[in-house]
């Protein structure tokens, strides 16, 4: 496998950039594997690349019904955060963070990772109490958090709206200078290259059917493709997940539903850091290439095609140029939908299940594209040693029994 | 952008109008003290949440602000048919659009 470098760069441009190698395999399937990943997006990928370096688990299979990276993992605004308000949260999504912050290096693969930081605008007095109150428990947390001014955030931003007159009123906002955005697609092929380096096949074009248990044991995934045979399987599908669990008769606290983002066309460099307001639910930042990308809040209703209403659109675009007055004459590019699966306390559910050897990673809802390498890393601990690695642990299955639930709708809510 | 027939108001009106408000005929344990947690939490937490037909409520909530049933498919978002609170679903008329 070629390694990436300046150098090797300058070498394939003397041959004109013909003879780069594949990315990746194509593999055909095994007859068996140790471990199969249903879901190839960011966090299966992540999830069987850790599997791979700290398991030292490498017949691994990612089983994909499209192609990789497609689904959400496309489908997202690339915003990376942490500051979270509860403890066991904020442990996870820094556990990402720090994932994060050596990425490129160890995959050997541009992320892109751009710490360019992150705003949560307060509008109200509430919103103002609820900040103050995240950035405290983040910096007890050890999570860089800052309470900025109306002054601050208008010098970190001079084309947002913070007139004393605006139709919101920029009252303050949080700042986490580590957050910041990542190159969507470059995580999911990153991830990719490296577990195929490892020995991971990558089966792409090959949709799930039915999961084979006897006697309460795993034993193998039917594909349209045929049967093949696991000895655990790792269900990480997103807005799909409750439809593998319905194979298996297994019940999930899970709601589908859409979640629209848009870009507008390419303009100069005007915006240098991430500004999300869940209060209006808009967030806007701007793509290295020079689109706005602007992310709205959810379809209330359930849904599984991949595109909502469109008066969510009007609703955000509304409030993003109330915000920012000088983007009302942009055009938009391009307009998406991603099925997001959401759990009722807005956190994710890491879990074993009651089948034996059977795990699911799913739940993420509007925010799961920050935590892809926490994810992956703390799911592949998970089914290495079947027994949920300590920060999974809180954000197992049964909570929904117990009532010990992360309630994360304040800092999760619309920050994706 | 659905339209919706409301079956109180009788007109199908723009999706603005309305609030979606989860899965329909979900029936509370008659006596809560007495099931078990995972009964309680099941009725709470879990939901079908199918990729198909779905019967959820929805609040006509700038009209008559009622709430009402609606059969509809979560993939293609056509709407079957709307009933009222209390009422089934017509079979019958599965298929059909309002």
């Amino acid at each position: 496998m070629n390694h990436y470098s300046g150098f090797g760069l300058f070498k394939h441009a003397l041959s004109y950039h013909e003879n780069w190698q594949k990315v990746w395999r194509n593999p055909l399937p095994k007859k068996h594997y140790d471990v199969i990943i249903i879901g190839g997006g960011g966090h299966g990928l992540a999830t069987a690349y850790y599997l791979a370096k700290e398991h030292g688990i490498t017949n691994i299979a990612v089983v994909e019904k499209g192609y990789l990276g497609g689904g959400n993992t496309a489908r997202n605004t690339t915003i990376v955060r942490s500051n979270y308000l509860w403890d066991d949260a904020a442990k996870l999504y820094e556990h990402a963070m720090k994932l994060w912050e050596g990425l490129s290096l160890e995959l050997n693969y541009n992320l892109m990772f751009s710490q360019r930081g992150v705003l949560n605008l307060g509008h109200t007095l509430q919103d103002m109490r609820d900040i103050e109150r995240r950035v405290n428990a983040n910096r007890l947390n050890g999570i860089d958090s800052e309470v900025l001014s109306t002054k601050e955030v208008q010098e970190l931003v001079p084309i947002l709206n913070c007139a004393p007159d605006a139709r919101y009123p920029v009252l303050g906002a949080s700042w986490q200078k580590r957050g910041g955005t990542a190159r969507h697609d470059a995580v999911a092929w990153g991830f990719a290259r490296a577990a195929d380096q490892l020995g991971v096949d990558l089966i792409q074009q090959n949709e799930v059917t039915g999961i084979r248990v006897v006697d309460g044991m795993v034993k193998g995934v039917e594909t349209k493709n045929g049967f093949i045979g696991a000895s655990k399987v790792g269900c990480v599908a997103a807005g799909h997940s409750g439809e593998l669990a319905r194979m298996v008769n297994l019940s999930l606290p899970l709601e589908s539903h859409p979640l629209q983002a848009m870009v507008s066309e390419p303009l100069k460099p005007c915006l240098d850091t991430v500004v999300m307001s869940n209060h209006v639910h808009g967030y806007m930042s701007q793509s290295d290439k020079g689109d706005l990308v602007i992310g709205a809040g959810i379809d209330g209703y359930l849904g599984y095609g991949q595109r909502g209403s469109f008066s969510i659109i009007e609703s955000t675009i509304a409030a993003i140029i109330e915000m920012f007055p000088i983007v009302s004459r942009v055009r938009l590019n391009r307009h998406w939908g991603g099925i997001v699966d959401t759990c009722p306390d807005a956190c994710p559910i890491i879990s074993k299940t009651p089948i034996g050897g059977l795990y699911f990673n799913c739940g993420w809802g509007t925010g799961g594209f920050k935590a892809t390498p926490g994810s992956g890393h703390v799911f592949a601990s998970t089914i290495a040693n079947d027994h949920p690695h300590p920060l999974a642990k809180p954000f197992s299955l049964d909570r929904f029994i117990t009532g010990r639930l992360i309630d994360e709708h304040g800092a999760a809510g619309v920050a994706h | 952008m659905l339209q919706i027939y409301c079956p109180y108001c009788a007109e199908l009106r723009e999706e603005q109008e309305f609030h979606y408000a989860g899965e329909a005929h979900i029936v509370r344990p008659k006596q809560p003290e007495s099931v078990s947690d995972q009964t309680w939490g099941e009725y709470l937490f879990h939901r079908k949440n199918p990729k198909g037909i779905h019967q959820e409520l929805w609040l006509h909530s700038a009209g008559c602000r009622k709430y009402f049933n609606v059969s509809r498919n979560t993939v293609t978002y056509v709407i079957e048919q709307t009933y009222k609170v209390g009422e089934q679903k017509n079979e019958e008329m599965a298929g059909e659009t309002n």
